[in-house]
């Protein structure tokens, strides 16, 4: 049977359910050649990228890569030193130690025909999205927290038929006030 | 562009171009390939090799103005990068290899893959079509950046000849420091035609890339401790050592401490073979004494080793019950195959220095009887035959006619399992082979790179039929600079490793390993280039041969060696089975 998008769009995390999940925050200067050194470093040993995430760092000429992966102590260890071995690599953190908010980005199409419209946006509003764009037939719906909660969501579109989804992948940065003193 | 090449053509007709060989003091509008030149002669590289092309042409012309930069001219791009190689591991300085676009860049890709996996220096200049051609497809264009870009330790493509001197000495830099490995910088040939400035400024600011150098001091104190109560230890040194020239530091903590050590092939020479500490190569091919000490040894020190595959065997079976520390200078050397007790990282020359402050000798007589013992009962075989040269006997007739004295630079195969076997190694760089990538076609050219690098010095190629017919062009890359590389092949007319695992694991299924209807009469291809050439058939004639070879100093000299055929290399560890399961 063919998998529904939802479980073709969560088959990676099913199949590893077993391993545990990293966040890894690298900072990097902003240029193709590290990006490809870090993704080729990834395939070319081995290991998994569930999501990758590059974008301007605050300092300029840095770029932020935010990756989540999954693997046992050695392999996330293995992973962390191999990204220092790439000479353009500034910082490894593997936020999974620390405590850190992370947050994913998705949009969502959906076929909406006007009897359906309030429907969708009562799930719009549990879910605290937002709904970006209409159409006679179709709404696009932005949804912003955690890979869980973008999955459900999209899980309880859809009924309503899912057009085209697009989503981020993680970024993330670590807390810096956890409450304790 | 066409400007730009008048004005070359220009400053260099009125005699207004500023020498090449000052110091300068202050900044120099010079072209991208004269910035090149005199970058490279200021960072003190002496011979380069290379191949011309065209989009490296405008190099060249300066190279053709500027002789004082030694360029030797390789038959082959994949010969240019182990020539480059073999340089680098006799002498310590990196490698420089200087080839065009396209596939003269492809060309170098098996050299810079077997010098990445050895840790090797090397800085691979590679031509590239103009930038305002890149990505079109022009002719001889190839992403060599995005080809290599696993094989090497870093890349630059050139956008900005104003970039290229800074970019070469960071090059230079990368390559040479921390874990050595190549580097390779692809240069449009605009970049090399275009002005940019020469400013001799030799800072380098890298604030990513710091590596470690001296060792966690607790972690050393623990390690010692280890050490001094060991009863059963074992020092395990690899490439490392030699790569951090720490041969000194090694054998002294030994001879100290009384330690025995091991070496993995690419350690041989690190600590001299004549010492009684002495144990010889561990692994698939190791000695049955190396192999057996480090399954019963209690504390294993791993110095510039990375527990490689071909060292451990089955993981499980892997010195099961030892405490292990690891004195690496890559973290991620680190625990990747093994998981170790005890990582110290840093550079071994300053780490061992401070471990042997800290560590006690410790009594481990009762061990040495239990190695004295395994060494009388299990040692190395040389089987000698009367009318037949036997290959081991081969290696140890060369040992004696260069009493140890020889670089001796291997191939891949049998020969160079028996070469590290047989031979005695007693310095540090004189053995140099093709270890973590195994590249048949290495040998020749790498020890032409040797020979180059120290002309005085005797080079002996030990090969085999297969590898030395993967690269045999450069006998007129020899012959043209008088190179006397002496190449002992060691001739059985199979591919001998592949055949001995299809003997031992194929039902003797000798599929494409036999070479012998194709072999050609190796004296007359010598002789044909103008190389001496000599064929050894019986055992009493190697000494006699192999004395007049290292006597002719003015060209290459080829002797085939007729071997028996179908002898094997033991002791083996086979794949998949632990180190103690020798056969």
């Amino acid at each position: 049977m063919t998998p529904t998008k939802v479980e073709f769009l969560n088959g990676a995390e099913k199949k590893n359910a077993q391993l545990p999940k990293h966040t890894i925050s690298v900072l990097v200067s902003h240029n193709l050649n590290a990006l490809s050194r870090i993704i080729g470093m990834f395939s070319g040993r081995g290991f998994d990228i569930d999501s990758i995430s590059f974008g301007q760092a605050q300092e300029p000429g840095l770029a932020r890569i935010t990756i989540t992966t999954q693997g046992d102590e050695q392999i996330v260890e293995q992973i962390t030193k191999q990204l220092h071995n790439v000479i353009d690599v500034i910082k490894v953190k593997d936020l999974t130690y620390v405590s850190f908010i992370s947050r994913e980005l998705a949009l969502v199409k959906v076929s909406a025909p006007p009897a359906k419209r309030s429907e969708i946006m009562q799930i719009v509003n549990v879910f605290r999205a937002k709904i970006i764009d209409i159409s006679p037939d179709k709404l696009t719906i932005e949804v912003s927290g955690s890979g869980d909660k973008i999955s459900a969501a999209i899980g309880m579109l859809q009924q309503f038929g899912l057009v085209e989804v697009a989503r981020t992948g993680s970024v993330a940065l670590k807390r810096e006030f956890t409450g304790d003193t | 562009m066409n400007n730009e090449a008048t004005q070359f053509k220009d400053r260099n007709l009125n005699g207004s171009k500023p020498s090449l060989v000052s110091q300068p003091t202050q900044a120099q509008e010079l072209t991208g390939a004269e910035i090149l030149v005199e970058t490279l002669l200021d960072l003190g590289v002496d011979t380069i090799f290379g191949y011309p092309g065209g989009a490296v042409l405008p190099i060249y012309d300066t190279l053709y103005k500027n002789p004082k930069l030694r360029h030797i001219l390789i038959r082959h791009e994949q010969a240019g990068t182990h020539a480059a190689d073999g340089y680098a591991r006799a002498t310590g300085k990196p490698g420089v290899v200087l080839v065009t676009s396209g596939p003269g860049g492809t060309n170098t890709v098996t050299g810079i893959a077997t010098a990445a996996i050895d840790s090797i220096p090397m800085v691979v200049f590679t031509g590239q079509v103009a930038t305002s051609l890149i990505g079109n497809d022009a002719f001889q264009e190839a992403d060599i950046v995005g080809i290599t870009r696993p094989i090497t330790k870093h890349s630059y493509l050139v956008k900005d000849a104003n970039q290229l001197e800074h970019i070469i000495r960071e090059a230079f830099h990368i390559a040479t420091s921390g874990k050595p490995g190549p580097v390779l910088i692809d240069l449009p040939k605009n970049m090399v035609m275009s002005k940019g400035f020469y400013t001799g400024e030799k800072d380098i600011n890298l604030p990513s890339y710091r590596p470690v150098t001296r060792g966690h001091y607790s972690q050393i104190v623990k390690a010692a401790e280890l050490l001094s109560n060991a009863k059963r230890p074992l020092i395990y040194a690899g490439g490392g050592v030699i790569r951090g020239e720490a041969w000194k530091e090694l054998t002294e903590f030994a001879e100290r401490t009384n330690i025995p050590v091991t070496t993995t092939l690419m350690g041989l020479g690190a600590f001299p073979e004549g010492k009684p500490q002495a144990l010889g190569m561990l692994g698939m091919h190791g000695t049955w004494y190396a192999n057996m000490a480090i399954t019963d040894c209690d504390v294993l020190l791993a110095v510039g080793a990375r527990f490689d595959d071909r060292v451990t065997g089955r993981l499980d079976g892997f010195s099961p019950n030892s405490w292990k520390i690891h004195i690496d200078i890559d973290p991620s050397c680190i625990s990747k195959n093994v998981a170790v007790e005890i990582p110290i990282v840093g550079h071994v020359k300053n780490v061992l220095p401070e471990l042997d402050k800290h560590t006690k000798k410790p009594e481990i007589d009762e061990w040495w009887n239990t190695i004295h013992q395994w060494k009388k009962d299990h040692p190395l075989s040389t089987p000698k035959m009367k009318d037949r040269i036997m290959p081991q006997h081969m290696i140890e007739v060369i040992s004696e006619v260069t009493k140890g004295e020889a670089i001796v630079v291997t191939d891949v195969g049998q020969h160079q399992m028996w070469a590290a076997q047989l031979y005695q190694y007693n310095h540090p760089r004189s053995f140099i082979t093709s270890g973590g990538l195994g590249t048949m076609g290495f040998g020749f050219p790498a020890a032409m790179g040797a020979a180059v690098a120290y002309p005085e010095r005797p080079v002996v190629c030990i090969t085999g039929d297969g590898g030395f017919q993967m690269t045999p062009m450069e006998l007129s890359t020899c012959v043209e600079n008088k190179i006397p590389v002496k190449i002992a092949i060691m001739n059985n007319g199979y591919l001998g490793m592949v055949r001995q695992w299809q003997e031992l694991f194929f039902g003797k299924r000798y599929a494409h390993s036999d070479l012998r209807r194709g072999n050609p009469d190796f004296v007359k291809l010598a002789e044909s280039y103008g190389a001496a050439g000599f064929r050894v058939t019986k055992p009493e004639e190697m000494k006699s041969v192999l004395e007049k070879a290292m006597q002719i100093n003015d060209r290459p000299v080829v002797m085939d060696f007729q071997v028996v055929e179908e002898a094997n290399c033991y002791p083996m560890v086979p794949a998949g089975a632990a180190l103690n399961e020798m056969v």
